[in-house]
């Protein structure tokens, strides 16, 4: 098992290159992203790995689309979304990236379904294959008994992986999970990885950010970040070998 | 489309109460609006009626005779004639107020008016029993009478008035005729009347000088009769300050003018209040904004396009405006059917009001919802998300 593994195309899926992020802080400059290169191809288990205030969350955000490097080059399954606008990043997030986030992000006032389907509902899709999508995909993390409920009626652990299954119902080319067990007790945790390993094999590429180390080993390779920039880059077993 | 409607409508049900504050002002506003239109109009329309039944095509001239220059019935009478095709009918009209007895029975508010036998027409009377003056009345000065209707219930009660004789100032005069009700029999109202020769009047108002006259002329050339007038009185006295010459419809116009004033006067401070709801939407919006960060946030995060977000709070706005304009229309039919049966006036609630105000009631959510729903489509979702 490893990076090895994965049949790596001319292609990657992710393609970080010469990322700056620059943040004016009054006189200050904060790099939060110091020249960040990275390659990450279909069916990987990467973590990104830092410190708070190691410039993660800069990267997360950067590679979930959500914000838009200073400098570089970030070409995503071919497209280069460095220089998009707004409503672009909207649509590459809806159709290229499954997030699943620390605080889950579910909508408190909407069913478990009608929570799952808000990805499907801003791709567009109809009404009654939307509602079948939504379905598979809580069937897939074992809660399509409780589509009616609402989010608040759920243990934090079954709301992460409501989560998960709004991340997965568009079929996304990444899955980002972003500190996915920071808000779990061990044992839940242990859960919500092992579904992110299965999704993993069953060939999905997921992305995991995050601070904890131990977490970060359970992926297949790790990218370890320091001050803006990669100080580590390989396979789980190298990084064990070194921490 | 539906989406966001129904969207919209489950965070509205989700703040009952402040949705219903918010919309208590465009209620008000709008209830304001059409109780207000609704009344004056009603208003407008009653006092037109009464203009209606005295009739368009009359033409009132009162004059101030002098010591030189005056004019006598006789004369007006030749200006009738003069102008046959123009000007239909004429009567002097004397206008007294006096003591009216009979037996123990008096009225102090009846209005006595000397009149010609031609007032049957230009004051749109109607006999009820009997006769009205004749010329032969008027010529001869005869001390004879015609009675409206509330004078005959009180000082007869049922009795036939016909040939009986009653006191006017102390004057017999003896009931020719009885007029049909044209009120309500009310004192004061115009059942409230008594009508003489004006030849007898101006001796029971101890004034010989008739300063008024009132004509009736074709309804088509009104223009032209009260020039025609004009000149003619122009020929007698040389000063256009000692006539007047007014026409009825000149006065409606005036009345018409007056209540169009009020009514705008009236909407636009309902108006105001509108507006003044329009920000409270505004206000509610940029709340609601500001505590929906991260549902924003999530939902841009999952690929909602500006455009989306921005629909769905204009939605939100709109609709509340829409349902506070709604139930504003209610209140205001409602209120409007209580309120102008208690006066006793027929005011249905006008559907042009209804309709303006709805739309604008609409439309004002909209425009008002419009900013704050900018402000949420534009917001970063990286700090969207990071809100609590």
């Amino acid at each position: 098992m490893g990076v090895s593994e994965v049949r790596r195309e001319a292609q990657p899926l992710i393609d970080l290159r010469d990322i700056y992020k620059i943040y004016q802080m009054g006189d200050m400059e904060v790099r939060a992203s110091d020249g960040i290169s990275l390659k990450i191809w279909k069916g990987e288990f990467v973590s990104i790995v830092g410190k708070s205030g190691s410039g993660k969350s800069t990267m997360m955000n950067i590679i979930g689309c959500l914000d838009v490097p200073t400098s570089g080059e970030y070409i995503l399954d071919g497209e280069d979304v460095s220089e998009m606008e707004d409503d672009e990043l909207a649509e590459i997030r809806n159709k290229t990236i499954g997030f699943v986030f620390q605080q889950y992000n579910l909508l408190p006032r909407q069913t478990l379904l009608e929570n799952v389907e808000l990805p499907l509902i801003y791709a567009g899709v109809g009404r009654k294959e939307r509602q079948e999508r939504a379905m598979a995909s809580l069937e897939k993390v074992g809660l399509q008994d409780k589509w009616k409920y609402l989010p608040q009626q759920l243990s934090g652990g079954q709301q992460q992986r409501v989560s998960i299954a709004r991340a997965l119902v568009g079929n996304p080319s990444l899955i980002l999970a972003d500190e996915p067990t920071g808000a779990l007790d061990s044992r839940t945790s242990r859960d919500v990885l092992d579904f992110l390993k299965q999704l993993n094999e069953e060939g999905n590429t997921v992305v995991i950010i995050t601070h904890d180390t131990s977490i970060a080993m359970e992926a297949k390779r790790v990218v370890r970040i320091r001050d803006g920039k990669i100080t580590f880059d390989g396979d789980v077993k190298e990084y064990a070998a070194n921490v | 489309m539906l989406q966001t409607f129904r969207l919209a409508m489950k965070s509205l049900a989700g703040s009952k109460l402040r949705s219903f504050l918010t919309m208590l002002g465009i209620i008000i506003g709008v209830a304001a609006v059409i109780v207000l239109v609704s009344l004056m109009s009603g208003m407008t329309n009653y006092i037109t009626d009464s203009f209606s039944d005295l009739g368009t095509d009359q033409i009132s001239v009162s004059v101030t005779n002098t010591g030189t220059r005056s004019v006598t019935p006789d004369d007006m009478y030749e200006i009738l004639e003069d102008n046959s095709g123009l000007l239909l009918e004429l009567s002097p009209t004397v206008q007294t107020r006096g003591m009216v007895k009979r037996g123990a029975d008096s009225l102090s508010t009846t209005s006595m008016t000397g009149v010609s036998e031609g007032y049957l027409d230009i004051g749109a009377l109607e006999l009820s029993t009997g006769r009205f003056l004749t010329y032969s009345d008027i010529v001869s000065e005869q001390k004879v009478c015609v009675i409206g209707s509330y004078v005959a219930q009180e000082l007869f009660d049922g009795e036939d008035p016909l040939g009986q004789t009653i006191k006017l100032n102390g004057q017999p005069y003896t009931v020719v005729g009885t007029l049909a009700e044209k009120a309500d029999s009310e004192e004061g109202s115009s059942d409230d009347c008594i009508y003489l020769p004006y030849s007898s009047a101006t001796k029971l108002a101890m004034n010989s000088d008739i300063t008024s006259y009132t004509f009736i002329a074709n309804s088509e050339q009104m223009d032209l009769a009260k020039s025609v007038l004009e000149s003619e009185l122009y020929a007698v006295f040389l000063n256009e300050d000692l006539y007047t010459v007014t026409t009825l419809s000149e006065m409606l116009e005036m009345v018409e003018t007056i209540t169009g004033m009020m009514t705008a006067l009236l909407v636009g401070i309902a108006a105001i209040s509108l507006l003044v709801a329009g920000i409270g939407i505004m206000n509610i919006q940029l709340v609601s904004v500001t505590e929906r960060t991260r549902e924003i946030g999530i939902r841009k995060s999952l690929g909602a396009k500006q455009s989306v977000i921005l629909r769905q709070f204009i939605m939100e706005a709109g609709m509340q405006s829409s349902i506070g304009g709604i139930l504003g229309i209610i209140l205001g039919s409602v209120l409007t059917t209580v309120a102008s049966s208690l006066i006793g006036l027929d005011a249905p609630p006008s559907v042009q009001a209804i309709i303006v105000s709805f739309l604008v009631s609409a439309g004002i959510g909209i425009l008002f919802g419009y900013m704050p729903a900018k402000r949420a489509a534009r917001l970063n979702p990286i700090d969207a998300l990071r809100s609590e």
